[in-house]
């Protein structure tokens, strides 16, 4: 199972009832083929850094997804016949999160091992090396 | 050493006080830091658009690591969370 993050951006013209039966719909597309809606984030009616198809706004909603990525494939294909929605982005988050999580757990394991001991090492390593380096650098100065 | 000897020469050539400048262009900059790191981001988010504004200049470009300090993998996340604002239109991609 993986995780995509469905962001699209509504039309600024379209109602706000419109937009909601759109987000249902679009919703029950991705349901209807085994995927799991895990949240549903409008952010809301935003500025756009550059005008699309002549609008200068739009309504951003994101949806967050669990799925195989064949519904994703319907999902775009959905969004892409729908005039109301002017831009969709869809992009997996999956790795990046279990990426996140890893560099979480990791300073996290080396906060409850190391504590004060971590530092201690690591600045005498340091010490010397950048001696080293010292009189490397006036030789190239040369 | 013949190299040496040679360049010893040219500044005769040249004389005045030049060479003396060459030592004195060796100063120390405060490192900078990676701002990612010392808040302890894991993920940087292409939809807060307010982060990602810090690091494009006024002409929408991705600001470069070595001015802003970023570390390499935190300068990586940035850089496809940019490029992933800009096609959400949360960024421009350019401002004249």
């Amino acid at each position: 199972m993986r995780t995509y993050e469905a962001l699209f951006i509504v039309a600024p013209n379209v109602e706000e009832q419109d937009t909601e039966t759109l987000i249902t719909q679009l919703s029950d597309v991705l349901t209807n083929q085994g995927a799991r809606v895990a949240k549903v984030d409008r952010m809301g009616r935003r500025r756009l850094a550059y005008p699309i198809q002549k609008f200068n706004d739009g309504y951003y909603v994101v949806l967050t997804v669990e799925g195989t990525g064949s519904e994703l494939a319907e999902l775009e294909r959905r969004m892409r016949v729908t005039d109301a929605i002017i831009r969709f982005i869809t992009i997996r988050i999956d790795e990046d999160l279990k990426r996140a999580e890893k560099f979480r757990a990791r300073r996290a394991a080396r906060a409850a091992a190391g504590g004060g001991r971590s530092p201690q090492p690591r600045g005498r390593g340091r010490g010397p090396e950048t001696r080293v380096a010292e009189p490397a650098e006036e030789g190239d100065d040369r | 050493m013949s190299s040496q000897r040679r360049d010893e020469g040219r500044r005769d050539e040249r004389s005045g006080g030049g060479g003396g400048s060459q030592p004195v262009r060796r100063f120390i900059r405060a490192r900078k830091s990676c701002r990612f790191c010392a808040d302890k981001v894991d993920y940087i988010d292409y939809k807060d658009s307010r982060t990602l504004s810090s690091y494009i200049p006024e002409r929408g470009k991705i600001l470069p690591r070595r001015i802003s300090g970023t570390c390499a993998p935190h300068q990586r996340m940035l850089a496809t969370a940019i490029k992933r604002a800009r096609n959400a239109a949360l960024i421009p991609f350019v401002t004249d």
